[in-house]
């Protein structure tokens, strides 16, 4: 059944907290500033907590099931995390405290700089962007400040893959390049030949997502490096799919020179709730100069280490107030020192393992349009279902009455029906089953009784919802009845 | 697939040219707008304006995807489609006709080798062209 709406259940004079009378003197305000009604729902407190109450009940997050949504990582988010995060010394300390009152915190930062930069192989990392998208920004403002520093100013395009995230194009074109993208071949990598077709002088960067939107780990990582370095050019590296390789491959290492880590998505912080996130980015020694300025630094002491925060001499400025946001930063650090090296291998081990046991069991019954061995995502696509008039949102609306959230749809661009599955390293093996049973009680259907399919989702408080009236006239927020009648 | 229009020419990112003189008018295919799933916006440019060929010149965003929208042939943009900001759905209703984009006035000739008739477009999509 579906929850009305608070406004929907006002009633005139029905008040949740009583407001105490005023004890200062009252003071007419200028006329024009007053109005004659405000339409807020009147409600008891008991109502809104029922409503609220309810409202989560019908809410699906990670805490209650399987939630393989391809590209997002949507791991399981440890309580020791919350533990650690709620120590009075960390969440009741102020940005404005002089620094020899919060070492702690201060060491912290300092500690997980050097983790990132260590797990990834760059040599220096701010904390300060608040998502990962703000640190594409930060990345790509740093590519734009070091060819800056050596008067090249002829560098207008960043090179994208066709595979890439619609935010790496979107930074490049918000930073003021002109975007280029270059094909993907038919293993799934960056077209190199057609990469070396678009490189020149006016290339300022390549942005890349290894492993890639496919799953897959582009073969031609190394020789792309060095193609985008020949011309003068840096090579970022989107973090996004960083799971898959921890204690693997550390990316500086093949040579990228700049890399965003999601601490949502491979560090296990809370997700997909609004924020607030965090994004740290890591580069090159010869790039640590341009970093969002100011940074952690340790200073030996005879009485033992300090801590300070310094200004970045070429700093592109400052991304975020203060340091970042504190509380998302407290949860990675608390997360990469309880699985420690080797359990940072085994959660990247476990990841890619999940997500080819999926495509494995699968396969027979959905096409795989690229078969090779992926990486800790699975990339499906509904082709063979879409011959029999079941298409690719039918089945993730299926899916929702088997009790799953829907795996990514139609991303990325170039696969015909994807459907891009991420289990994550945290679910178990009888998850996974049913989760496959699932799926494959969905291509019988689609065979079988293709309209159950079509028609679905059949349990749910309210049934499919008509995206394309909602996206053509959004109706973005209530209005009294006789308005919404204009 | 159904049968395609042969009063005019196609690319191979699913764009239709129609071309009246020395008028071209543009919109995207029907295979396009079936891909594409329900059309939600549209993106035209402003009259005047001049494009090259091959020049993104439109946006059709749709509740899978967002695409941008190429000019087959070089020329100045005499006319646009206002009424698909409006009634976007007309995309997918009647891609050939309702919902042409743009008209433009040819800068060169109306012949380009990269531009397909009916049969080569319909071959182009039978091969899996995307």
């Amino acid at each position: 059944m579906a929850e009305p709406l608070l406004f929907e259940m006002s009633r005139p004079e029905r008040k949740g907290v009583p407001v105490p009378q005023s004890d200062v003197p009252e003071q007419a305000l200028p006329a024009e500033l007053c109005r004659d009604s405000l339409p807020l729902p009147e409600v008891a407190e008991r109502d809104v907590v029922k409503h609220f109450t309810r409202l989560s009940q019908l809410n699906y997050g990670i805490d209650l099931g399987l939630y393989p949504l391809g590209s997002c990582t949507m791991k399981y988010n440890p309580r020791i995390n919350e533990d650690a995060a709620r120590q009075p010394g960390f969440a009741m300390i102020h940005p404005y405290q002089p620094a020899e009152t919060v070492q702690g915190a201060l060491e912290l930062l300092y500690e997980l700089q050097g983790y990132l930069a260590e797990i990834s192989g760059f040599d220096a990392v701010t904390l300060q962007p608040a998502a990962g998208a703000h640190g594409e920004l930060t990345g790509i403002l740093v590519v734009r400040a070091y060819h800056e520093s050596r008067g090249d100013s002829a560098r207008t395009k960043v090179i994208v893959p066709d595979s890439a995230h619609g935010t790496n194009p979107a930074t490049a074109a918000m930073a003021g390049y002109q975007v280029i993208t270059v094909p993907s071949n038919a293993r799934g990598n960056v077209d190199l030949e057609a990469l070396r077709k678009v490189v020149g002088p006016d290339t300022a960067a390549m942005m890349i997502t290894n492993p890639n939107t496919l799953g897959l780990y582009d073969e031609g990582a190394s020789e792309l490096v060095e193609i985008i370095h020949e011309a003068g050019g840096l090579v970022y590296n989107d973090g996004a799919n960083f799971n898959a390789i921890l204690g693997i491959v550390k990316p500086g290492e093949i040579g990228f020179d700049i890399m965003h880590y999601n601490v949502h998505k491979t560090f296990s912080t809370p997700h997909g709730g609004g924020g607030p996130g965090a994004g740290p980015v890591g580069v090159k020694a010869h790039l640590a100069r341009f970093l969002p300025t100011p940074t952690v630094v340790k200073d030996e002491t005879d009485a033992g280490p300090t801590y300070r925060l310094e200004p970045v001499p070429d700093s592109i400025g400052k991304l975020h107030a203060f340091w970042g946001n504190f509380g998302v930063l407290v949860r990675a650090y608390t997360y990469i020192i309880a699985n420690g090296d080797t359990g940072l291998r085994a959660v990247s081990e476990h990841a890619v393992l999940n997500a080819n046991y999926i495509r494995a069991k699968l396969s027979d019954v959905y096409a795989v349009p690229i078969d090779r061995i992926n990486m800790h995502e699975c990339l499906l696509s509904g082709s063979r279902q879409k011959k029999l008039g079941v298409r690719t949102l039918d089945i993730a609306k299926r899916l929702i009455d088997k009790g799953f959230y829907p795996p990514t749809v139609y991303f990325p661009l170039i696969i015909d029906e994807a459907l891009l599955i991420e289990p994550t390293e945290t679910e178990t093996v009888e998850t996974l089953d049913s989760f496959i049973a699932a799926m494959r009680e969905i291509a019988r259907e689609a065979e079988e009784q293709p309209e159950e399919v079509k028609s679905a989702p059949h349990h749910t408080p309210v049934r499919r919802l008509d995206e394309a009236t909602a996206a053509r006239r959004p109706n973005l927020r209530w209005q009294p009845p006789e308005q919404a009648a204009d | 697939m159904s049968q395609l229009p042969t009063d005019r020419r196609y690319t191979k990112e699913h764009e239709w040219i129609k071309i009246e003189g020395d008028i071209a008018t543009v919109g995207i295919t029907e295979f396009a707008q079936s891909e594409l799933g329900d059309v939600t916006y549209v993106e035209v440019p402003k009259v005047g304006e001049q494009l090259s060929q091959g020049q993104a010149f439109g946006v059709v965003e749709s509740v899978k995807a967002v695409s941008d929208i190429y000019a087959p042939v070089a020329g100045e943009v005499v006319e646009v489609n206002d009424s698909l900001a409006d009634e976007p759905e007309t995309v997918n209703a009647s891609p050939y006709e309702g919902a042409w984009m743009v008209k433009l006035r040819l800068a060169g000739p109306a012949d380009s080798p990269d531009l397909l008739s009916a049969d080569e477009y319909e071959q182009h999509i039978a091969a899996g062209g995307h």
